[in-house]
């Protein structure tokens, strides 16, 4: 079709654009936007923990079944509404075209239509809040029969609108990981070959084909589970036949999975970062590489670790617990390579630095106590407690914040072409880490002294009601609220450094890749003569050369 | 809408759009797996559910078998004719696959008719659950597939975008093999 330079209305350019930098744009504020409401719940029920029965500031009143609301749809929208979009969708749709040297997607108005039904699913997500009997209650993972009917959950309406949402957002990302998956194999740019493409777009990619391979029987189990809702069928009703642990296989063969379709690009993204900040070149590219390979297949085989009380089959336990343990060795050698990287380099404690140096210290406390409930024997006396919760959240927050905070610090200048104020960003980080460990440290002994997850309140539990425990509630609530205070620090220097930032050139970092030999911010068909390739992405402080950078399209 | 270069590069050698439909087809083979993978684990430890499955006519379910082949022989000569350039053969025969299509979901609603009449509905047992849910999401996947098919061919028919011919192909090929899983499972497992 004809291309005119018209004028585009600030519609088909911001609502309906195909551009993907615009559609990574959509995804990453949709994202932060469903942040905001995601650490909102969060302080809605930590308040009723720490405090029980208090009208919470700017919430009211939670009754027990607003805390299973808020308990269900913070968790469902953190990772379905939040680390999904941000990490895959709007690094993803941002990088991949850059990195490669070309000018867009492949399918862009596929790309678009992913968006869009993105979008549809998180109005549906939050117009459940407001129906009859409120958002579904039946926790994120969604067990029957608790999920499956409305006398269990008290949310009729909530439950099948919060699966239809869950469902929507999955059609969104095969579209989007169709789109980029074909789009790295395809469309690089002249001369980049395998192993010139950067760690973060291989993390990417396989994180969305890992995506693709799971989602399915979920998606499956979705629509079973619709019927179970609203034509009382009994697919997981043993009454009728069924059985509720089919719906936990369905789910956690998804589910797991899913925990390194989100940890793959935030380690692609401290690749990069690290490598810059360090003047080195990356540890063991192909190491890394075989590493996530190795990642995302075992990552298929250790979902029933999960169910370890559910009753399956013990020596079926004994199996998961072997590859589930399996799983720690290729994510350990990611992090060894990335320390290895970091070893002997010049570093350059900048604010992008600062948090992917914390995402390797905070995802290794994750990993570490994942030993101990990944383990069949030491899981049952764990299993359901808050330290299974402060576990994950070592994991997740690392991966869906801390990491999300490097890239975009890293990649602000050439997303708005403009610097993020550095003071304001170190302040945001200390601010961000450091409550973030006096959140969940004092969760894991709660969890070692026997609290379980998902009660309202403890008051009616002697041994868990006792003076001392409640001092660690609140402890974590408090540093809840200093957490998500700082954010505010946050939030101010991104939309004043998107208007009034200091004026970002084409390379700030002098970084390697080929997002870099872009104009900041790119402007529509990003290069303006399309790149060559003639180099590996991480020639740092390369011997023998003046500059201590090589970018990737640099003719020798 | 402006076409990017990135559509036009292949550094596979695979052209972008074959290359795209077969990871759809990968991401749907999982969803029925995960679907029929739960129906025979249930139908292993269900024997009762044979009793009900004598019920399913297997001979409708033979003859949409037959449709449905030699509706993707039509799409494999609609192919063909595009790959020797001849839009309007192709569109035929992408016209007669769809009627293939049609005859298909003919045969199907007057099964399910009869069935629902004798109260094999969807709540009577898990196996007509499955049987509803396998099928109507084969079933729908069927009309996807005329549905794109018939938009191609208004293309076809003008000389136009001739390689899609063949992507549809594959897509109708999976919805046929899916099929090829339903009716032994569904029909002929009594």
């Amino acid at each position: 079709m004809s291309h005119d330079h018209h004028e585009q209305s600030f519609f088909s350019k911001y609502l309906f654009s195909t551009d993907h930098k615009v559609i990574a744009m959509q995804y990453l504020f949709t994202g932060m936007f469903m942040a905001l409401i995601g650490g909102f719940f969060a302080y809605g029920f930590r308040m009723q923990l720490a405090f029980p029965g208090i009208e919470v500031p700017g919430l009211g009143l939670v009754t027990p079944n607003l805390y299973n609301e808020l308990v269900t749809n913070h968790g469902s929208i953190m990772i379905f509404w939040v680390a999904m979009p941000v990490l895959i969708a709007a690094f993803g749709n941002y990088l991949i075209p850059l990195m490669i040297g070309c000018d867009d997607m492949v399918f862009p108005r596929l790309n678009r239509l992913s968006y869009q039904i993105f979008l549809i699913s998180a109005i549906v997500l939050i117009a459940s809040f407001f129906v009859p009997g409120g958002g579904f209650s039946g926790a994120w993972t969604s067990y029957p029969p608790l999920s499956a009917q409305a006398k269990y959950n008290l949310t009729p309406l909530g439950a099948p609108m919060w699966l239809t949402a869950v469902a929507l957002e999955f059609v969104a990302f095969l579209l989007g990981g169709i789109n980029f998956i074909t789009t790295l194999m395809n469309s690089r740019a002249p001369g980049m070959k395998m192993w010139d493409i950067p760690i973060v777009l291989w993390m990417i990619v396989i994180a969305s084909i890992v995506f693709m391979a799971s989602a399915g029987p979920l998606i499956a189990g979705a629509v079973m589970l619709l019927f179970d809702q609203i034509y009382h069928i009994g697919f997981f009703n043993p009454n009728k036949g069924g059985d509720p642990i089919l719906w936990q296989h369905l789910f956690w063969f998804f589910g797991h999975p899913e925990v390194y379709v989100v940890l793959l690009p935030a380690m692609g993204i401290v690749a990069e970062v690290i490598t810059v900040f360090a003047r080195k070149k990356l540890f063991g590219y192909k190491t890394i590489l075989y590493t996530t390979i190795a990642t995302g297949t075992l990552s298929f085989f250790v979902w029933a670790h999960h169910q370890f009380v559910a009753g399956i089959d013990p020596r079926m336990a004994n199996v998961f617990t072997i590859t589930t343990i399996l799983i720690s060795i290729p994510v350990t050698e990611m992090c060894f390579a990335y320390i290895a990287t970091l070893f002997g380099g010049s570093i350059e404690l900048r604010t992008p630095m600062l948090f992917a140096l914390a995402f390797l210290a905070e995802f290794l406390i994750g990993g570490v106590t994942g030993i101990f409930l990944g383990s069949s024997g030491s899981d049952i006396y764990f299993h359901d407690t808050y330290f299974v919760l402060a576990h994950f959240h070592y994991t997740f927050v690392p991966i869906a914040i801390i990491s999300v905070f490097a890239g975009i610090y890293y990649w602000f200048p050439k997303m708005f072409g403009r610097h993020m104020n550095e003071t304001l960003g170190k302040i945001h980080f200390w601010g961000t880490v450091i409550p973030f460990n006096l959140i969940f440290l004092p969760l894991f002994f709660l969890g070692l002294a026997g609290q379980h997850r998902r009660i309202y309140s403890y008051e009616n539990f002697p041994e868990l009601a006792k003076p001392y425990l409640q001092d660690l509630r609140i402890l974590a609530t408090v540093s809840l609220i200093v957490m998500l205070s700082f954010q505010v620090v946050f939030l101010f220097n991104f939309f004043y450094s998107i208007f009034k930032g200091k004026k970002a050139e084409k390379n700030p970092w002098r970084a390697n890749t080929l997002e870099w030999a872009a104009a900041s911010p790119p402007p529509h068909g990003n290069f303006p003569e399309l790149p060559q390739v003639y180099r590996p992405p991480y020639e740092y402080s390369v011997p023998g050369r003046e500059l201590d950078y090589w970018p990737q399209n640099e003719k020798a | 809408m402006h076409q990017p270069i990135a559509t036009t590069r292949s550094a596979t050698g695979i052209p972008t759009g074959r290359l795209a439909v077969w990871w759809v087809i990968a991401s749907e083979i999982v969803i029925f797996g995960g679907l029929l993978g739960s129906y025979v684990m249930y139908r292993l430890l269900h024997d009762a559910w044979s009793i009900e499955a004598a019920n399913t006519h297997t001979l409708a379910g033979a003859t949409n078998t037959f449709v449905l082949l030699t509706s993707s022989l039509f799409v494999v000569l609609g192919h063909h004719a595009a790959e020797h350039g001849d839009g309007k053969k192709a569109f035929r025969y992408l016209w007669l696959t769809i009627l293939g299509g049609f005859i298909f979901l003919i045969i199907k609603s007057i099964e399910w008719t009869g069935e629902i009449h004798h109260g094999f509905v969807m709540t009577k047992s898990l196996f007509w659950a499955f049987y509803y849910t396998a099928a109507g999401l084969h079933a729908l996947h069927v009309i996807a597939g005329m549905v794109i098919m018939a938009i191609i061919s208004f293309d076809t028919i003008k000389n136009k975008n001739l390689h899609r011919v063949e992507l549809i192909g594959i897509y109708w090929h999976f919805v046929d093999i899916v099929w090829i899983f339903l009716f032994p499972l569904l029909y002929i497992a009594k």
